[in-house]
């Protein structure tokens, strides 16, 4: 299954995948009004950094995923390989917060839920738009 | 500075209704122009700094900025420039040497501009590239006079050693130092996909570009930075560099700050020292001279490499051409006065050689005159923008082009002329590592052999046009080629009528 990776080698923690995915998945027509009028709309995958390092985390799509597991509601499950998450369902117990090892569950002040990557499945862009708006093609949606 | 005689060159325009605050450009300034100020919540932008490479507005996601020239301006003055007063305070402050960095940006007149190419209508059909063999191979090296056969018809003709390109392009020297390693390695690797050739300046080879030798022309320069047996071996072809078009006359430096470890192992001298490459090449004083070091170099790599001659086309470029033609070498590269560099004093750049329109032809034409054409190939450098350029340059007679400028560009150079700040934003001209990283070489390559496909089947069409199929047939063929604009004199040097002629 095809899945996102980073090549840490080529990432310049420019952070604008982290737009693209909240802009993308906030709903709005565009990138300008998902920002529009102080609007924060939360990105699902987050720029780590450090002086010679950079890269960007986001799920893994474990194949056995531990988040899921944890879940007390059955808001996250797995279909066709994608771990994702029924917001309606989330009561924000975090739980998959603590399971989850590699830190890709995304919690923001603005919602009570979790915010997760779906692989931009459930929004009308095709591929990952982190892929797509990569400057340096260090984010990759590729079979490994 | 309490009083400021530098106005900012460029003005940095954001607009405020698009921008989202994503500080991309504040991350992706290496000049530091933008920065996000918490208080106010805005981004802000000192222009002073801005030298105009666009990083900022190609990678803004909203297409919130804008570069524009700085509408602050002096008193208009025709003979006082705004450029030329702000040099004078520049020397006024500093007491230095003007720097600059890449080809004359100045108003002389661009030659391949002034030459319109024929195409054949009904008298002799032209042929369609899509549809008909075309051959844009060529071969560059000395050619035989004749071709003799042995008694069971096979040739009996020694060829002496020859470079063989897919198309008439290849990459000019650009040494690493001057250019990032990614930037090095984009090219090598375009270069041997393409089937053509890079050449490694006067910085030495890396060692792990050694596996992209049978693509390389490693380069003899003045400072002999780098040179070893390996290095001669490993080449496809020897160039010794004599001169370049953007500094004739003037040797080269590298700041010592931009010899790190790997730089300083490559070019093998002491990390931190400055690279001095002296004016002359301190053994060559007279065409016998050269001719003993092209022959040095041949007898060190037993006869199997073609030497190639890099000159700087200045005033008597013909003759000198025509020495170096009888010095043994194999090729000689003509580089004109708009020749890019990584650094120049600006003076030497917009006021030193002549164009290489001009010195294309007039050596073509002597070696011809003299009967040793075929001795030589003659390859030219110095801005050659486009297919069109290329096939102009062939039928006014050369062999191949190089391309340095226009490879650059591919790359991602946006020509803000400030690569001896060592401050790329594209991760070419810089040895600082975050910056070298936004050259990802696996896109580098792909762009560079984008290119040079695109240009070599202009070329084809360009030729196909004119009912020719093979670039053998456009080489010296100026009959294809019409003046436009251009006075007697011009037209007599290159050799070609005007247009309606
Ligand atoms: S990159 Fe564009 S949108 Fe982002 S902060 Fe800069 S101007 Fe604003
Ligand atoms: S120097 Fe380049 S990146 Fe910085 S503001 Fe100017 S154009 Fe933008």
């Amino acid at each position: 299954m095809k899945k996102v990776y980073v090549n840490e080698e080529w990432c310049l923690a420019c952070h604008l995948c982290e737009y693209y995915c909240a802009a993308a998945n906030s709903g709005a027509e565009n990138m300008i009004k998902a920002f529009a009028n102080g609007k924060k709309p939360i990105s699902a995958i987050q720029v780590e950094e450090s002086d010679s390092i950079n890269f960007a985390v986001q799920c893994r799509h474990c194949p056995v995923p531990l988040c899921v597991k944890s879940c007390i509601t059955g808001a996250l499950s797995v279909k066709d390989g994608v771990v994702s998450c029924d917001e309606s369902r989330c009561v924000g117990c975090y739980t998959c917060v603590l399971a989850c090892p590699y830190g890709c569950i995304v919690t923001s002040e603005q919602s009570k839920v979790i915010r997760k990557c779906d692989l931009c499945t459930k929004n009308n862009n095709g591929d990952p738009v982190c892929v797509k708006g990569c400057p340096n093609r260090a984010i990759v949606f590729e079979e490994r | 500075m309490a009083l400021n005689y530098f106005q900012p060159l460029f003005d940095v325009i954001r607009d405020k209704d698009r921008c989202i605050k994503c500080r991309a450009c504040e991350r992706q300034c290496a000049n530091e122009v933008h920065h996000y100020d918490a208080e106010l919540d805005k981004m802000i932008s000192n222009s002073q700094t801005c030298v105009d490479c666009q990083r900022c507005v190609c990678i803004c996601p909203t297409s919130a900025l804008k570069i524009t020239d700085n509408p602050n301006k002096f008193r208009n003055n025709s003979n006082w420039s705004q450029r030329v007063m702000t040099e004078v305070y520049k020397q006024a402050e500093t007491g230095g040497v003007l720097l600059c960095a890449m080809g004359n940006p100045k108003e002389y007149p661009v030659y391949w501009d002034k030459i319109l190419l024929n195409a054949s209508q009904v008298t002799n059909p032209p042929i369609d590239p899509l549809r008909e063999p075309m051959e844009t191979r060529v071969f560059l090296g000395k050619k035989p006079r004749s071709v003799t056969f042995k008694e069971d018809g096979s040739i009996d003709t020694k060829i002496t050693p020859t470079l063989e390109l897919s198309t008439p392009i290849m990459f000019s020297a650009m040494s690493y130092g001057s250019i990032s390693r990614n930037a090095h390695e984009s090219l090598a690797r375009a270069a041997a996909e393409l089937g053509i050739y890079y050449n490694t300046g006067e910085g030495g080879l890396h060692k792990d570009f050694y596996k992209y030798g049978p693509n390389t022309i490693v380069q003899v320069a003045s400072g002999r930075f780098g040179v070893f047996k390996d290095y001669l071996e490993t080449g496809a072809a020897i160039e010794i560099k004599m001169g370049q078009g953007a500094k004739p006359g003037i040797g080269g430096h590298l700041p010592g700050a931009k010899i790190l470890e790997d730089v300083s192992k490559t070019r093998m001298i002491p990390m931190g020292t400055d690279a001095i490459s002296p004016a002359p090449h301190h053994d060559i004083y007279s065409i016998e001279d050269l001719r003993q070091l092209v022959f040095s170099l041949k007898e060190a790599t037993e006869y199997k490499k073609p030497i190639i001659v890099k000159i700087a086309a200045v005033h008597n470029v013909a003759a000198i051409a025509s020495g170096i033609a009888r010095s043994g070498a194999d090729i000689i590269a003509i580089d004109g006065y708009r020749g890019g560099t990584g650094a120049a004093p600006t003076r030497i750049r917009d006021n030193v050689g002549i164009p290489i329109e001009l010195a294309l032809a007039s050596v073509d034409q002597r070696l011809r005159d003299e009967g040793i054409r075929n001795e030589v190939s003659v390859v030219v450098a110095g801005s050659v923008r486009s297919s069109s350029d290329v096939v102009k340059a062939i039928a006014l007679g050369a062999d191949a082009c190089y391309i340095g400028t226009a490879a650059l560009l591919a790359l991602g150079c946006h020509l803000c002329r400030s690569c001896q700040t060592g401050k790329c934003n594209w991760g070419i001209a810089t040895q600082r590592p975050d910056l070298v990283k936004r050259l990802n070489p696996n896109i580098g390559y792909h762009r560079l052999v984008n290119l040079v496909h695109a240009w070599d089947h202009e070329i084809k069409e360009m030729i196909g046009g004119m009912g020719i199929n093979s670039i053998e047939a456009l080489r010296g063929n100026r009959l294809m080629l019409r003046g436009i604009g251009l006075n007697e004199k011009e037209l007599e040097i290159l050799g070609i009528r005007h247009a309606g002629q």
